[in-house]
């Protein structure tokens, strides 16, 4: 088989993959040095792996020196789970879980009891405990501004306060890239490295640098019941009612989070190349498509970042 | 073709939400579901038609008051190139945020009103462009609609603002009459306006080539971290990590260490992907040097024959953007300088700059929130810098409050020419 030709095309993207992977890079560094104790938020999904992945990068051929967080509802795909402590091992780093279980449990956070409640927001606590208990000054958070429009008003560096607060109103000017990380103890800054990258840009950049991703991101088979128009994993965190009905179908996850909120897509895109061709011409945003917690509200997102969501 | 990033500024009634909105919609960058969810809010505001403006608006508050008020940024691409867009508010009141749009924009977008003319928005927008480095600037005279697709509602405001980007030294500007609203002449050429012989916007926006003068700049490179991974396969390794500011610099080449001055020989350049035989401006790269040096965060690796200025006092264009505070002489301040952070004293505020009359400058004891003056510093430390209009990297700083660690002014090393004599 002829390997094909190179077209310009490529060519266009990988110039432009270049420049995003320097910004990142740069961003990366100065976080490393200008912070004591930085911290990276891991969810085994595509943008935290490729935000690790640029951090290896930028920091080569030392080690990370800073260990991976989770914030683990409990409730996550056993496949990306799997990922992220292997990921975690074959680095050599620390990984630090908040977990939100043990916080139901100690009764730090109390379960909603409405009906089509989720651990999604129990998160918020979770983090912001473990962003106190572990002195982290800095977190990397792989959020981008294209995903929602309240993240489009974000800054690079996003300061917290001592309640982990994000006030949109209230936000540090950033100019060129000099970022201003000064804080109080106590106050962090949520440091954004993707944030000029769109989802199309994560998964050409997966392709180009041959990254592993967790297999619940490629076309399976599985079984899903369809509630509001998505399909939902069945599992033991999430069952049908109302007379919704079970059936296996192919399917794809355009994000990984929470089980009982991250719906699949009927897909048979097996590889990345068929991934990347359906996502080019996807009319629904990724949130949309996939994310329950972003359907309840307009300003849903604006809401859970003031109160210091991811 | 690199990507493009783009500042525009606009006001509550220009247009320029609705021609984002047209250029994310026509380029398709907009999903179904937020089309669906600015339809919506679009009926219980019960607008007569769908308004594109919603798409863009990210806050509440920006919805409820339907005004831009932060930066905000845009992501759109055609096959032909990506672009950034730095969307931010035009009234004088936010013009910390369209400095801080411009900042890191190669093109400025300005947006006049066809009914109009040029008011004096669209002139701070160019001004602000100026003074903040961008050299090309694309003019859209929206609204064509509503004066008749004319070629006479077109060519006074033309005429005016090519005057005025003239004397601001601007490298490349181009004029194009559009109908946001109705889409002229921003993907597709229009047939309304058979007078106007050029392209429409966007294919405009794809096929702009940025000049390469910072290709022939000298090199500069502000370390940011020394990478030292201490660990046995590595005994010996020390890396200087850092994103070269300007020019490019090859294995072999003798660079000089700032602000000691020491020369030596870059042995080995590392880039993401392994190692390199030369790099150049904006990547972000690991350097090795021949020499045992002291070089820590901070230091400035240069071309050994074109050295920057290594002083600790500097003239600059500040804007002012604290809003509980003031610059005024005598003031202390942090300022981060590439990779340096040291304490600044204001020695002087010269003058304060008319932003609508950029060559008008008078005398003044302070520079409030969005004022923009030309300040004399010194610094605690010297700081090993070059003029703005040579080089952004190394030409720029911030200037943070030290009580509040807010920041509060935003300065470009240097005077620009087409500044009016103090007191003039």
């Amino acid at each position: 088989m002829n390997s094909p030709e190179p077209n310009s095309n490529d060519l266009l993207t990988s110039s432009q993959l270049k420049a995003l992977e320097a910004e990142s890079i740069h961003i990366i560094r100065e976080v490393v040095a200008e912070f004591e104790k930085p911290g990276l938020l891991f969810s085994g999904g595509k943008d935290s792996i490729v935000m690790l992945h640029l951090a290896v990068k930028a920091l080569q051929p030392a080690k990370l020196p800073f260990p991976i967080v989770h914030i683990d509802t409990g409730h996550n795909f056993p496949e990306a789970i799997e990922y992220r402590d292997r990921t975690a091992k074959n680095l050599g780093i620390d990984l630090v879980v908040g977990s939100v279980p043990e916080a139901l449990e100690s009764g730090r956070v109390q379960a909603s009891t409405l009906p089509g409640a989720s651990r999604n927001r129990l998160q918020t606590p979770v983090l912001l405990d473990t962003i106190r208990d572990r002195k982290f000054d800095a977190v990397f958070g792989g959020a981008r501004r294209d995903e929602e429009r309240a993240r489009a008003k974000e800054r690079v560096y996003s300061f917290r306060d001592e309640f982990g607060q994000w006030d949109p109103k209230n936000q540090r000017p950033e100019l060129w890239n000099l970022y201003n990380g000064f804080t109080n103890t106590g106050q962090h800054i949520r440091v954004f490295p993707l944030s000029n990258w769109t989802e199309l840009d994560i998964w050409q950049y997966i392709l180009e640098e041959n990254i592993e991703l967790p297999s619940i991101y490629f076309a399976h088979e599985r079984e899903v019941f369809e509630r509001d128009g998505m399909l939902m994993a069945y599992s033991e965190f999430l069952k049908p009612e109302n007379g919704e009905k079970v059936f296996t179908e192919k399917v794809r996850f355009r994000t990984v989070g929470d089980m009982t909120i991250t719906g699949g897509l009927k897909s048979d895109a097996e590889t990345l190349e068929q991934v990347i061709a359906e996502i080019a011409v996807a009319r629904v945003s990724e949130r949309g498509a996939s994310r329950a917690d972003d359907r309840t509200a307009e300003a849903a997102m604006e809401d859970r970042k003031r109160e210091g969501y991811f | 073709m690199e990507l493009l990033r783009i500042a525009t500024a606009g006001s509550v009634d220009d247009g320029k939400s609705t021609l984002i909105g047209r250029l994310l919609f026509d380029s398709k960058a907009i999903y179904d579901d937020v089309l669906d969810s600015a339809e919506q809010h679009s009926r219980r505001q019960s607008s007569e038609y769908f308004n594109l403006a919603l798409l863009t608006d990210g806050l509440k508050a920006e919805r409820e008051q339907g005004i831009t008020i932060d930066v905000a940024y845009r992501y759109f691409s055609t096959p032909k190139r990506k672009f950034i867009l730095a969307d931010t508010p035009g009234h004088v009141q936010y013009t910390r945020n369209m400095v801080t749009g411009a900042s890191t924009a190669d093109v400025a977008l300005i947006i006049v009103d066809a009914r109009h003319g040029v008011v004096e928005q669209s002139r701070r927008h160019a001004v602000i462009g100026a003074l903040l480095g961008i050299r090309h600037v694309v003019v859209c005279v929206n609204k064509m609609d509503l004066v008749d697709f004319k070629e006479e509602a077109f060519r006074p405001i033309q005429d005016d603002l090519h005057a005025l980007l003239e004397e601001l030294e601007i490298e490349s500007h181009h004029f194009i009459p559009i109908s946001a609203l109705e889409g002229d002449n921003v993907v597709e050429k229009s047939d309304r306006m058979p007078w106007y012989e050029d392209g429409p916007l966007l294919p405009h926006l794809e096929n702009l080539e940025l000049s390469d003068l910072t290709q022939d700049a000298p090199f500069r490179f502000p370390v940011q971290y020394v990478i030292r991974p201490l660990s046995n396969q590595y005994h010996d390794y020390r890396g200087y990590a850092g994103t070269i500011a300007s020019g490019s610099v090859e294995v072999g080449q003798e660079i000089a260490v700032m602000p000691s001055g020491a020369t030596t020989t870059v042995t080995h350049i590392e880039s993401p992907d392994g190692e390199v035989t030369s790099a150049g401006e904006a990547e972000a790269v690991t350097i090795r040097i021949a020499d045992n040096l002291d070089i820590s965060r901070g230091a400035l690796l240069s071309s050994a024959s074109e050295r920057p200025t290594s002083d600790n006092t500097l003239d600059a264009t500040v804007c002012w953007m604290g809003e509980r505070s003031s610059l005024r002489s005598g003031a202390m301040l942090r300022i981060k300088h590439a990779t340096h952070t040291a304490r600044a004293m204001v020695n002087e505020l010269q003058c304060k700059i008319d932003i609508n009359h950029v060559s008008v400058t008078e005398a003044s004891e302070e520079l409030k929130l969005n004022e923009i003056g030309q300040v004399t510093l010194r610094t605690s430390e010297p700081l090993v810098f070059d003029q703005y209009a040579s080089s952004r990297g190394t030409g720029s700083f911030i200037l943070i409050d030290e009580s509040t660690n807010e920041t509060v002014g935003a300065g470009m090393i240097g005077r620009p020419p087409y500044l009016g004599e103090i007191g003039s």
